[in-house]
């Protein structure tokens, strides 16, 4: 955690400062914490002695570009949850909370694959539209390489996401990566698969688009016609670069908000239908089970979310003192419209800034500083977005689900610190 | 947005109209049905898609022996994965109790199963297998035979309790 100190005393009665007063305070500061911080390491040398990497050339240039070595725990946190049996059905977690900004690096995207990562040839590769249309087309890379292209930074989140917290009682103590990192977010670049179907031209009857991948258990949703002749799209980049084989290399579909399962990577197949397959993933692991018993199926849209990303479980404070608390917020519905960060178990909230830009559909950073007493308490983040929807508390979202669902969970997240400054994760 | 006006305004428009078939580049290539595989048509909940073939849970226990039940289980419920008989008292989601259309079973199977070696069994395979899972469900008797006229006819019990909640309120969420 970062520590700043400050001049700045305009502080609320339960530590929340004002970021303008904080910025104006923490400037000078802020920057001699990180030599004093520096000087920790290097304390055995005097401070005036020349390190050998000013004393040679440096490295020369190079054609791909890697983190710094030192950096090499910045990585994904993989599940395997059928181990030996079945190793191509797994997870691997955004580490949300070694992260800042918005935009996930590509070697960090979350991962779930239901059957591997087909190492399949991009120049074999087709994607067909055939069934209720009037012209059956293929494409391979180089034909989608000419047309027309749009960009948009979109989170995407697994249905499945913070699985952890949706069905046990008893918090497991981990970090963000684990709890929450099967949720990314990237510019995505690519047709719209609007002008596909368009040349396809689609017969009057075509109410569903089932999308299936070049996966080994070539994956399958049914997309409903207005989001496939919305703002769905055929990505082809990913922040910049050829979309990842992790991510659907060479191409994926990208739908805005709606859950992951359905944004089918390596998509090979767009099959026009007048109904819904009820393929695999629709008739069972992504349907959600309500309290009732009752099943709710065709549930696409990932709801309202935050989560504090600094400090966040597993971390430990540096003592008693001034800390920006700063996380991520999303929402399916459109932009995130407010965060609220209370620091006393939710008896007070306060409004953190939102980042700029503040986009459609995609990962929005939330900062408020704060000042910690060193005494016991819990952090929590409550988010908003701009069609009304707020996040639940845990205790509401399991009212309405059975107690082993975990599709589409966005309660509110808990973290308590105790006063030695473990932060762990608690149920509120 | 999810009126059946926009849908049929967009679609008239599309087929009917030489300058909007202009608008994209037209470089797709014109698509054979030999070139279409199996795998990229879902067989649809009326049957549609299912392949010649039958098969009965006699036949499917054989199968069932040598390529499913070290993922799933000897008689389909013990698991570890997935079991598709149930519901157990650690998977809720068995797929013959669960999923609301018998078709699923038998296209998922022939795509993705067994997950070591997908697209490894014939079509009658397919068959016999998802026989085995409806028998073992209590579904059908195990001796009885199914195929593409049959199965899209099968009552599953998922299919009355599930709640289309795009039908319902489109993007809302619940």
């Amino acid at each position: 955690m970062r520590q700043l100190m400050t001049r700045d005393n305009s502080m609320s009665p339960r530590g929340l400062l004002s970021r303008r007063g904080m910025m104006r305070g923490s400037l000078v500061a802020a920057g001699s914490t990180v030599a004093a911080s520096l000087a920790l390491v290097e304390e055995a040398k005097a401070e005036a002695d020349i390190p050998s990497w000013l004393r040679v050339p440096g490295e020369p240039v190079r054609s791909y570009g890697q983190p710094a070595e030192t950096e090499a725990d910045v990585k994904r946190a993989p599940i395997q949850i059928y181990k030996d049996l079945a190793p191509a059905y797994g997870f691997s977690g955004t580490p949300l909370q070694k992260l800042r900004g918005t935009i996930t690096p590509n070697g960090l995207h979350f991962e779930v694959h239901h059957g591997g990562r087909p190492l399949l040839n991009p120049v074999e590769h087709r994607l067909i539209i055939h069934g209720l249309v009037n012209r059956q087309l293929k494409f391979d890379v180089a034909t989608l390489e000419r047309y027309p292209m749009v960009t948009g930074v979109h989170f995407i989140e697994c249905a499945g996401n913070s699985f952890f917290n949706a069905i046990f009682d008893e918090p497991k103590q981990l970090g963000c990566d684990m709890l929450h990192g099967l949720v990314s977010n990237s510019e995505w670049t690519g047709v719209p698969l609007r002008i596909l179907l368009e040349e396809a031209a689609i017969k009057p009857d075509a109410r569903w688009v089932i999308a299936i991948g070049n996966d080994a258990p070539n994956l399958a949703r049914s997309i409903p016609i207005e989001k496939a002749m919305g703002d769905a799209v055929l990505a082809l980049y990913q922040n910049g670069e050829r979309v990842r084989p992790e991510q659907g290399y060479p191409m994926r579909v990208v739908l805005p908000g709606y859950q992951g399962n359905m944004n089918i990577k390596w998509v090979t197949s767009l099959q026009v239908t007048s109904r819904p397959a009820y393929t695999k993933d629709e008739s069972g692991e992504y349907t959600d089970i309500l309290a009732d018993g009752k099943v709710l199926d065709f549930a696409f849209t990932m709801g309202v979310k935050s989560v504090i990303t600094h400090p966040s479980g597993t971390m430990s404070m540096s003592g008693p003192g001034v800390y920006e608390i700063s996380g991520l917020a999303w929402s399916g519905l459109g932009k995130v419209a407010r965060v609220e960060v209370s620091t006393d178990e939710g008896n007070s909230w306060s409004d953190a800034d939102l980042q700029k830009p503040v986009l459609d559909k995609a990962m929005t950073r939330f900062a408020i500083e704060w000042k910690w007493d060193g005494k016991p308490t819990t952090l929590l983040s409550r988010a908003h977005d701009e069609a009304g929807y707020v996040q639940p508390t845990r205790t509401a979202w399991k009212k309405r689900y059975a107690p082993s669902n975990y599709n589409h969970y966005n309660a509110i997240q808990a973290w308590r610190i105790s006063s030695d400054g473990a932060v762990t994760n608690a149920h509120t | 947005m999810r009126t059946l006006e926009m849908i049929f305004a967009f679609s008239a428009l599309l087929v009917g109209s030489v300058s909007a078939l202009g608008q994209t580049p037209q470089l797709g290539q014109v698509l054979q049905d030999r070139e279409i595989p199996f795998f990229a048509r879902y067989i649809m909940p009326d049957g549609a898609g299912l392949p010649a073939g039958s098969g009965s849970a006699t036949a499917g226990r054989r199968v069932w022996e040598s390529r499913c039940a070290s993922c799933h289980g000897a008689t389909g419920s013990e698991g570890p994965i997935m079991p598709p008989v149930g519901p157990t008292a650690t998977y809720a989601k068995s797929a013959g109790k669960y999923w609301p259309y018998a078709t699923t079973l038998f296209d998922y199977i022939r795509r993705a199963m067994p997950f070591p070696s997908p697209k490894s069994l014939s079509d009658e395979d397919v068959y016999s297998v998802t026989a085995f899972i409806l028998y073992r469900n209590g579904l059908i008797k195990e001796n009885e035979s199914i195929d593409a006229n049959s199965l899209p006819r099968l009552a599953m019990p998922g299919r009355d309790n599930l709640t289309d909640l795009w039908a319902k309120q489109g993007e809302k969420p619940y």
